[in-house]
């Protein structure tokens, strides 16, 4: 299979708001299947309890906001208005329960709305821990412990340690093959245009893993022999984007813009942990160990110490990137309020920065792709700040 | 507006300590006294004080830069270094106080904190201020993370966190940068005093019970909770205040009298009303004059819960002093998820016999706002009173529009005429 049916189909499965996939996996095993909003929850306790974890961004630019407007202020990000939307429309009645992760006051809110509008399904607040130490890691491990138990009831299935360490290897090989084809599109950007890998990711979103990395792999072993010619493009990375994503086109335009996008923060519950989770005698607390020591520094997780920063920057390092894109979607709190740290952590390094907002139905696309490409040009013509 | 606005003894006595207070913090680099910022909802302020540190509250700094006009040219600051138009404006006028030289609302320089107590309750935003202001002011910040009641309650789980991360975390920070160890024996007293303030100001609010009701839970309320949600609570002088003030609505009880308002005493109080969300500071006076006019009075407020819910029975108790400030802070407003948020208000329009319900939705603060218009949904089929929705901003003049706000409002009136003549 070519890279244009893979991705063909991918683009079918983030079209897909009525989650025919999930429909057609239900049927086919009698599981359930339960969503999440990003940016991260452990995927491998949902699975492991035999449970079909669903990635739940929004309704993109594909839905048009009929009711959802009705349940929200003015001045608020576009993903919950789309969220409630496909709820009221019932294109998520396919789900058996929804896992709202602590990434906002939004999306925490937007839990207690969910309890009150679906009061018949399975509806849970994630609270992460932003204390990295021993309490920390004891409250994580009693929230992971009742998330299981909640889970197991769910689906009749006991999330044996054999099978958290079975899930635990398969979302590993998942990690590794992402990593793998992030590492491909930094080495040769050419071969993995950035709108295919973003659509790559959106559909892990909703695929079992296994099928998902199988995938993956079928892409890595097709990208590596395909013939496209390497352009004279900038090399950027784009950070804010974790949560409400960019449409397809902005996506597009972005690349089209004259900068190979290197590194990102899109769809990021699939890459939050840098390395794999141990398997072994205790897999739920190698779950929580990879969550309190091993993850991103992102703007919904509070970095102590004084290297607020140094993660962006060691990225557009490893990368060999030249300039920063700040995309946010409108109102987002963590990324607009973490935009100045990270602006002041690349202007110390000397790296150049541009930055606009978004929400997911932008339409006019044709401006972010102007700016994108006067921030190309600049670094082409001047390179780093000074 | 009256040029001249009655004051009572517990208005004089509230300046004074305010006054007292912002004196002592300017002259903090003199005597040596160490400064702790930190955030108004579940505060530690016991806990500070127990150590003798003076703690400054950046948000209540804000509010009277707004109350001031001083806020839109702050928060033009912070947008020109770089602050989105999009975020919380408290932030940005923070920063944009800072950066025009950090002078007070009292117009004194404030100190820069020697720690930052990240103790932050119901807001996700607190946490990327304080990074901001580590970056401003390099000094160490100790993180207080309080986890959000998801189902409504309290779990053992959560107070525990808490209340770990007290004794692991937060006492050994402040031992450091105040050099005393912590005397527990002080810290009880201070609680012992909080619980009795707050038995005073629970009998302020459930004043508004009364028809006239002697108080304005809203307008009036924002300045009842000053002294107990900020430097105060612990003191004596706190304690003085709530029984001036207890003192002043029984007098207004016995005589049939309604709240002071900076239009003079509310007589014709036409509707009974109950507010959710923070009030707009930088026209304080106006909108509460629109109330006043249409002969409204607030019988019962959330945003004068976020410090805490006193009149639901918590009270600080000396006996479990870590327990307690962990279930203090687990407790605030904001920090109960929306379907008890919902039994709340419908709870005060039931006990404080309300005649409708105002949302006032802001656009900084997505920890009151997001979702407000669904509670106003599920509040107006349980409880059959009418809502009014509108919508502006803490701190940010650009989104407060007086004309539509009134239109809003004057529409919203007629109706509960109508519904009243109707009925």
């Amino acid at each position: 299979m070519g890279t244009q049916d893979i991705i063909d189909r991918c683009e079918r499965i983030y079209r897909d708001l009525d989650f025919g996939y999930v429909h057609e996996w239900k049927a086919r095993t009698g599981g359930k299947a339960v969503g999440f909003m990003p940016v991260y929850v452990p995927r491998e306790l949902i699975h492991a309890a035999g449970i079909l974890p669903v990635g739940i961004m929004g309704g993109g630019d594909d839905v048009e906001i009929i009711r959802g407007d009705a349940y929200f202020q003015s001045y608020i990000c576009h993903i919950p208005r789309s969220t409630v939307e496909l709820g009221l429309a019932g294109k998520l009645d396919v789900l058996d329960g929804m896992l709202f992760p602590a990434i906002c006051d939004v999306i925490r809110n937007l839990s207690g709305m969910w309890q009150m509008m679906f009061a018949h399904k399975y509806v849970r607040y994630l609270d992460f821990p932003q204390t990295f130490n021993d309490a920390g890691r004891e409250f994580y491990r009693a929230e992971m412990a009742e998330l299981l138990v909640d889970l197991e009831a769910l689906s009749g299935i006991q999330a044996t340690p054999e099978r958290l360490n079975a899930s635990i290897a398969l979302y590993n090989a998942n990690r590794r093959a992402l990593a793998e084809l992030y590492d491909l599109r930094s080495a040769e950007p050419q071969r993995v245009p950035t709108s295919e890998l973003y659509l790559l990711l959106r559909a892990g979103n909703v695929l079992e893993v296994s099928e998902h990395t199988a995938m993956l792999q079928q892409y890595l072993a097709a990208a590596r022999v395909s013939q496209r010619p390497l352009r004279d493009n900038v090399r950027v990375v784009a950070s804010g984007l974790f949560c409400e994503q960019p449409p397809l086109s902005m996506v597009r335009a972005m690349e089209n813009s004259g900068c190979y996008i290197v590194d990102d923060d899109w769809v990021l519950g699939a890459r939050y942990q840098l390395h794999d989770t141990a398997t072994g005698a205790n897999p739920l607390g190698a779950i929580v160990d990879a969550y309190m020591s091993d993850t991103v520094a992102t703007a919904t997780r509070y970095v102590e110490g004084d290297d607020k920063g140094a993660f962006l920057v060691e990225q557009v390092r490893s990368r060999h990137a030249e300039g920063v894109i700040f995309a946010a979607a409108s109102f987002c709190d963590p990324a607009l309020l973490d935009r100045p740290m990270g602006q002041k952590a690349l202007a110390d390094a000397g790296i150049p920065y541009t930055a606009f907002t978004y929400s997911e139905n932008t339409g006019q696309v044709q401006v972010i792709k102007e700016q994108a490409g006067t921030f190309a040009d600049s670094i082409k013509l001047w390179g780093a700040v000074a | 507006m009256n040029a001249e606005v009655q004051k009572e003894e517990s208005m004089v006595l509230q300046k004074k300590m305010i006054g007292e207070h912002f004196e002592t913090l300017s002259k903090a680099g003199e005597s040596g006294r160490k400064v702790v910022y930190t955030f108004v909802p579940g505060n530690l302020n016991e806990l500070i004080l127990a150590f003798d540190l003076l703690p400054v509250h950046p948000e209540v700094n804000a509010l009277q830069s707004g109350m001031r006009k001083l806020s839109g040219d702050y928060i033009q600051e912070a947008e020109k270094q770089g602050h989105s138009e999009d975020v919380c404006t408290y932030v940005k006028c923070d920063i944009g106080m800072l950066k025009k030289g950090n002078i007070g609302p009292t117009g004194e320089k404030l100190p820069p904190p020697d720690l930052l107590l990240l103790s932050y309750t119901g807001c996700f935003t607190f946490m990327k201020w304080f990074e901001l202001l580590k970056q401003e002011y390099g000094c160490p910040v100790v993180m207080l993370q309080v986890p959000y009641q998801a189902e409504g309650k309290i779990t053992a789980s959560q107070r525990e966190f808490v209340a770990r991360q007290l004794r692991d975390v937060v006492v050994p920070a402040l031992e450091q940068v105040s050099g005393k160890k912590l005397d527990e024996d002080r810290l009880k007293e201070l609680l012992a005093s909080s619980a009795r303030a707050e038995d005073d100001l629970v009998y302020v609010w459930e004043s508004a019970k009364h028809k006239p009701s002697p108080i304005d839970a809203y307008f009036g309320g924002v300045y009842y909770i000053g002294p107990i949600f900020t430097a105060f609570r612990g003191l004596p002088s706190c304690e003085a205040y709530y029984r001036e003030l207890r003192r002043e609505v029984d007098y207004r009880i016995a005589h049939g009298m309604g709240p002071t308002t900076p239009e003079g005493e509310l007589r014709q109080q036409k509707y009974r009303i109950v507010v959710e969300g923070p009030p707009n500071w930088t026209s304080f006076r106006d909108f509460w004059k629109i109330f006043h006019d249409e002969g409204v009075v607030m019988v019962a407020s959330t945003y004068t819960k976020v410090g805490g819910l006193y009149e639901q029975g918590f009270r600080h108790d000396p006996a479990r002093p870590f327990e307690t400030l962990a279930e203090y802070c687990l407790g605030c407003y904001t920090n109960r998820n929306l379907p008890a948020r919902v039994d709340i208000i419908a709870k005060y329009v039931e006990e404080y016999e309300a005649d409708g319900i105002l949302f006032n939705s802001i656009k900084s603060c997505n920890s009151f706002s997001a979702g407000q218009l669904m509670m106003l949904r599920e509040l107006e089929k349980r409880t059959g009173k009418a809502g009014a929705f509108i919508e502006s901003d803490l701190v940010d003049p650009r989104y407060f529009s007086a004309a539509n706000i009134k239109n809003r409002l004057e529409s919203y009136f007629q109706m509960l005429e109508a519904k009243r003549q109707a009925a």
